[in-house]
């Protein structure tokens, strides 16, 4: 307990976040990139053949990944936001200013991945199906958050966009909820936490592979980018100033 | 935008705030008001506190009779319409309490917004360019409100580029950093 | 004159009431901000006969979601003015220094607008209804999806006001920041509408919206205010 104490202080500051993230933040991009490829190459070569849909299934394992993701980001900056309402933590901000593109990104993939299933399956180049909707949801989602926080002044912007974001989140679950009941179209879920997976093992594991690279990959790329932003924030502080110096030496 | 800045204002003071436009007047007052919470340190009340902004805190389209039943209520006054009435009488408005403010010239509109501080429920005072807009009497009129403000043990802050030529106030000058 | 020194006491019941009274009481002085969203509807909705045809089959088809989609965009309309025109003239400060829990004011607000563009939109439906040959059974269900969404629309479209309320020409962001937000509500009353021209129960539908209304009744106040706050620094 007290340990995780001291991790939460710590956190209070960006800069020693940024001094300790340098050094995961590479790793883990490598890491994801790795095992996303080899879910991938797993997922794609030597899984067997959908019975029904043959072989366009396998954009799943990237279609299915993005869209969790980019679920999973939209959390992570709800709580986020919480986090900078309550306590005040300036690395809040900075995760949110950092999260929102990403999990635009993933949104996008997910929509692009979903209009390649699409294609060969169903006929259409765009289908309104549970996932695909609601994911569009969420894009228009993060469209507004990062709207938002690129209109307002840079000192209130991420306390409105935290409220935007705990929104949101409060709205995602109603989303979801009224989209499914909308629509029959898609596919049940690929796996759930606690029910059977539907599928083989010789599909599903590929794509277990693929999503946890891709939260991987995920953690790694959000370091980054909140790394960008603390040097952006802090830009006038004695501490960056010396280490634009050491780094152009 | 301000360093190190250390203000006590107590019963009775009346501290004007002066100084060219962009020093921080209005931000100050804001501050004061608990409006801005950009700063590092800390601002304590004894009480509550009136504000009387730059914009004054009108809406055009009521009249002042309404502006200031409504002012009244928010603020946790009780009083009569006739009291408003009266209320805007002393500020110089006998006969248009029930014209629309948006008819009223800049100078009136003026003795409206401040005609609230007659509510007497509230020991601080912040005003911000309380003279805007009015003329001599009305000058006359915020001296006066203030010094039955300060002599009922009240106190004000002031943010104004002419002078109140209230006696015995408390200059403040806030100047441009270099 | 002269009230017992320094007294103040405030009450949030009061704050909220004199709030409506004095929203209400400006809605109805200007009459544009009443009339305008309403006219907006109506011709709006006139646009798909012109533009999809004037055949009464395809009109009853598309009608749940055109009735339920341009009360969306009317309400997107009114929103902008809802904390603006007080930021303007300096009484969003008076509201947001004096009424404490600033919520409470919040809520009043909020009140007043959908008395004033909610509650006549789902009066005037019927109307609209009627130029897109909606069945006369839906009607009802028209209304009533209207009379439990539109106040959703509005403590929604509130949080998005306040969270804009600072910038200038807030107008178009607000409007991307609130639609997503209300998709469910679109999905839901269109929803409830297209299950009673079916003859199927829309009881589900509305008792969701419903459900939704007290979510939002608990939280978006708060949420706005605090976004208010925030735009106020």
């Amino acid at each position: 307990m007290g340990r995780l104490k001291t991790l939460w202080h710590r956190l209070g500051s960006p800069r020693w976040f940024f001094e300790i993230s340098a050094r995961w933040a590479s790793g883990l991009v490598v890491a994801g990139l790795v095992g996303i490829a080899g879910g991938l190459g797993w997922g794609l070569a030597i899984a067997p053949p959908d019975y029904l849909q043959g072989n366009s299934f396998r954009i799943m394992y990237l279609h299915v990944p993005a869209a969790i993701l980019s679920e999973s980001c939209y959390m992570l900056m709800g709580a986020a936001g919480a986090v900078l309402l309550i306590w005040r933590m300036k690395l809040a901000d900075m995760v949110i200013a950092a999260a929102a593109p990403i999990g635009a990104a993933f949104c996008a993939m997910a929509l692009l991945t979903g209009a390649i299933w699409g294609r060969p399956t169903w006929g259409t180049w765009w289908v309104w199906d549970a996932r695909t909707t609601s994911v569009l949801v969420l894009l228009f989602l993060y469209f507004g958050v990062i709207a938002l926080r690129q209109a307002l002044p840079e000192r209130t912007a991420g306390r409105a966009c935290a409220i935007l974001a705990i929104v949101g989140v409060v709205d995602i679950p109603i989303i979801k909820y009224s989209v499914d009941w909308w629509l029959t179209l898609h596919q049940p879920s690929t796996f759930k936490l606690t029910a059977a997976p539907s599928m083989p093992p010789e599909m599903y594991l590929p794509l277990l592979v693929s999503v946890l690279s891709f939260y991987a990959f995920f953690a790694g790329v959000l370091i980054l980018g909140v790394g960008n932003e603390i040097l952006l924030r802090e830009q006038r502080t004695q501490w960056v100033d010396d280490l634009v110096r050491s780094r152009a030496s | 935008m301000f360093d190190n800045l250390d203000l006590d204002v107590c019963s009775g003071d009346v501290v004007e705030l002066t100084g060219p436009n962009g020093s921080g007047k209005t931000t100050l007052l804001r501050c004061l008001a608990g409006l801005t919470a950009d700063f590092d340190g800390a601002v304590r009340h004894a009480g509550a506190f009136s504000y009387v902004g730059h914009r004054g805190g009108l809406n055009l389209q009521l009249t002042p009779l309404q502006n200031l039943r409504w002012s009244a209520a928010i603020e946790g006054t009780d009083a009569t319409t006739s009291t408003l009435s009266a209320m805007l009488d002393a500020v110089g408005l006998a006969g248009y309490e029930l014209t629309p403010c948006q008819q009223l010239s800049a100078g009136q509109q003026r003795r409206a917004a401040l005609a609230r501080l007659q509510f007497r429920n509230a020991r601080l005072w912040l005003l911000d360019e309380p003279l805007t807009a009015l003329d001599e009497a009305g000058c006359a009129l915020v001296r006066d409100l203030i010094e039955r403000h300060r002599a009922a043990g009240g106190a004000a802050v002031c943010a104004t580029h002419q002078s109140l030529r209230v006696a015995a106030a408390r200059p403040c000058v806030l100047g441009r950093a270099a | 004159m002269s009230a017992v020194a320094f007294d103040r006491q405030p009450s949030s019941g009061r704050a909220f009431v004199a709030q409506l009274q004095r929203d209400l009481l400006i809605a109805f002085r200007s009459r544009a901000d009443f009339v305008n969203p309403l006219m907006f509807y109506v011709m709006g909705i006139a646009l798909f006969p012109l533009g999809v045809g004037p055949g009464p089959d395809r009109l009853a088809l598309i009608a749940p979601g055109v009735l339920w989609a341009l009360a969306l965009l009317s309400t997107l309309l009114s929103l902008d003015a809802l904390f603006r025109r007080d930021f303007d003239d300096g009484t969003l400060e008076q509201m947001a220094l004096n009424v404490d829990p600033l919520f409470v004011g919040v809520l009043a607000k909020v009140g007043a607008h959908w008395l004033v563009t909610g509650l006549p939109l789902a009066l005037l439906s019927p109307v609209a209804a009627l130029m897109l040959f909606l069945p006369g059974g839906a009607v009802g269900t028209l209304v009533l999806s209207l009379l439990i969404g539109t106040p959703i629309l509005s403590l929604l479209g509130a949080v998005g006001a306040a969270l804009t309320v600072s910038l200038k020409r807030g107008g178009l962001l607000l409007t991307l920041i609130v639609l997503p937000l209300y998709v469910p509500i679109l999905i839901l009353g269109a929803g409830a509408v297209t299950a009673a021209i079916d003859g199927l129960d829309p009881s589900a539908q509305l008792t969701w919206l419903a459900a939704i209304l007290a979510l939002m009744l608990t939280f978006t106040p708060f949420a706005a205010a605090l976004a208010l706050k925030v735009g106020l620094e």
